[in-house]
């Protein structure tokens, strides 16, 4: 299981950065957000992996008797999920006033705040 | 009682968002609200001078196991200067912006953005430290977009994506943080990564997380989203980035640089070269610019790299000489973007070759300019001085020629800077710019706004001449903070209680 989540993650982190890379304005946002549920399963995975064990204490018992899967990865990637939600939709609206305003997709022409000298 | 100014400030932004159509009445209101922030923060401040570090387990769970609110002194005084700096932006936005611009929630949006810098700089945890960042920058998103304008739209682009990344990589970096020690908490991770045996893993986390904050904080080769972006939206709205997100990047690099991963050698020369590289950069692209929004954003880029050499030499005199500079950086910085804001407002333009005249029309105001100008140059009684002082003698003491021969290049191209933009600006005779039709100039404009955009000046100004003049008592401070941050031992043992150091 582990290896395969690596292997994932790679191919997610790959995949983000190789978009991120082509000049148009949309594949980056997609890359953004492929690096974005990358980090996630990243924190998932470095949490460590429990399978059948969830952080319950059975009855009649104060403390866990066994090892347990750890609840605090998973309230971690909730959060950074909700907050990549929301600065993602933000992202896509902006391109698309972006794409409106200037009408064009490709982020070389993107260049007039920079080369005035 | 810690979490006061984080709440303070959301009630502020709540409150102001019930008035979105009455502009005038939020005016008022984000005024009043940010001068009542700012005396909670320095009621804090005293309040941690007095007794030390204070902290609030948040939900009363314990320390490692809960999210720790922490103010030691550092963090307070963080807290203080943004609430000076978002108090003279707020009068000075209420006497500059357009109506159009405000009537989309501008104010509510502003005290948003500092309450989550406040946030930022009081969090005890790793995590809660990410979901602060992007409270903030959320905000600075819709700051720097409200209006729309073409070129706006198109710096936005740019600070979004790079700011996007830099969460995903801050992200990859607290997830490594968690494998490794199985704890957020700032306090507990330090023990924790002291003790282990993994060195490798511990410099790449820490690598990790120096690209993440060094895009944040536009340091050498992650800066370039900051000039493209910094001079799009209003003066009034690049004050406040100018002043306090940069820095937001530097505090939280010399919070975990201090704490998580103290005094890593290799990580220190990196930042050494960055800081030099930066410097350099910095200085020679303000040289090339001729329009001052972006002069003054280069002139941001190379005052970042005398804050990282700081961080890179790792001496507590170094690190005092980064805490007066920071000190110093954050008044000036937000007091410079204000001067532009004033000097485009009377003459509809920031190009340096167009502008003139303005010592001939506006000797008073001139004068007061000077001020913020030549302090970020470092003219001897100015504040700018005593924190290059102290970073050179640094350099000394630990043989960083190379970094120190850097530092007085930077010191020399800033002065290149200022005083071909005070020759250009201030005494060459004026051209007689075409008024535009549309603008709404200076002369115009009502006194009361003729005295909102001048007050602020004139109030930073006075902080600035303050920190140059009574130097010793921000010494004093930047002493304190050094020595706190240099043996984090009393951070760690009030956050967790005393017995958890023994581990």
């Amino acid at each position: 299981m582990e290896i395969l989540l690596v292997v994932i993650i790679g191919f997610l982190h790959a995949g983000g950065l190789y978009m991120l890379l082509r000049r148009s304005m949309f594949k980056m946002i997609i890359g953004l957000i492929l690096l974005g549920n990358g980090a996630n399963l990243l924190i998932f995975l470095l949490g460590r992996l429990v399978k059948g064990n969830p952080p319950v204490i059975e009855d009649g018992l104060k403390v866990f008797t066994d090892i347990y899967a750890d609840p605090v990865p998973q309230a971690l990637v909730l959060t950074a999920i909700v907050i990549g939600f929301g600065l993602q939709s933000f992202a896509i609206i902006l391109i698309k006033r972006v794409y409106n305003v200037l009408n064009t997709d490709d982020l070389d022409e993107l260049n007039s705040t920079d080369e005035e000298i | 009682m810690i979490v006061l100014p984080i709440i303070f400030q959301f009630i502020a932004g709540t409150i102001l968002l019930f008035f979105w159509r009455k502009i005038n009445l939020q005016k008022v209101l984000s005024i009043l609200f940010s001068v009542i922030g700012l005396g909670i923060s320095i009621w804090l401040f005293l309040q941690v001078w007095e007794k030390g570090i204070m902290v609030t387990q948040s939900g009363d769970w314990k320390a490692p196991f809960g999210i720790s609110i922490v103010a030691d002194t550092f963090g307070v005084t963080m807290v203080l200067l943004s609430s000076i700096s978002g108090l003279a932006v707020s009068i000075f936005s209420t006497g500059s912006m357009r109506k159009e611009r405000l009537a989309f929630g501008f104010f509510p949006i502003f005290h948003f953005l500092i309450m989550g810098l406040q946030g930022a700089f009081l969090t005890g945890d790793i995590f809660n430290l990410y979901v602060w960042f992007e409270v903030v920058i959320i905000s600075s998103f819709v700051l720097l977009t409200l209006g729309g304008k073409k070129q706006q739209l198109e710096g936005a682009l740019k600070y979004v994506s790079l700011n996007l990344l830099a969460s995903s990589l801050f992200l990859i970096g607290i997830g490594f943080i968690y494998g490794l020690t199985g704890s957020l908490n700032m306090a507990d991770v330090a023990i924790k990564l002291d003790g282990l045996q993994n060195r490798g893993l511990v410099s790449v986390t820490s690598g990790i997380f120096l690209v993440a904050f060094g895009i944040k904080s536009a340091i050498f080769p992650m800066y370039f989203w900051l000039p493209a972006s910094y001079h799009t939206p209003p003066p009034a709205v690049s004050a406040i980035f100018a002043g306090l997100l940069t820095k937001l990047g530097i505090y939280a690099m010399l919070r975990t640089f201090t704490l998580m991963f103290g005094g890593d050698e290799f990580m220190g020369d990196i930042m050494v070269v960055l800081a030099a590289l930066t410097i350099l950069s910095g200085g020679l692209g303000a040289i090339l610019q001729q329009n001052m929004g972006k002069v003054f954003g280069y002139l941001i880029i190379c005052h970042i790299g005398f804050l990282i050499a700081g961080l890179g030499i790792y001496t507590e005199l170094a690190i005092m000489g980064t805490i007066f500079y920071l000190i110093h950086d954050i008044i000036v910085k937000t007091n410079l973007f204000m001067v532009s804001g004033l000097i485009l407002k009377i003459n509809g333009t920031q190009d340096i070759k167009e502008l003139g005249g303005m010592y001939k029309n506006f000797p008073l105001l001139s004068l007061l300019m000077a001020i913020p100008l030549f302090s970020l140059v470092g003219i001897p009684p100015l504040s700018g001085f005593w924190a290059k002082i102290f970073l050179i003698q640094a350099g000394l003491e630990t043989k960083d020629f190379f970094l120190i021969g850097f530092i007085v290049l930077g010191s020399f191209l800033t002065l290149w800077v200022i005083a071909r933009l005070w020759g250009e600006v201030f005494w060459k005779n004026s051209v007689g710019l075409p008024k535009k039709a549309n603008g709404l100039y200076f002369g115009q404009m009502p006194l009361i706004d003729q005295w909102l955009m001048v007050f602020p000046i004139f109030l930073l100004a006075a902080i600035s001449l303050y920190i140059g003049f009574s130097a010793e008592n921000i010494i004093l401070l930047s002493q304190k903070i050094s020595s706190e941050l240099m043996d984090p031992t009393g951070y760690i043992e009030a956050v967790l209680g005393l017995k958890a150091i023994t581990p």
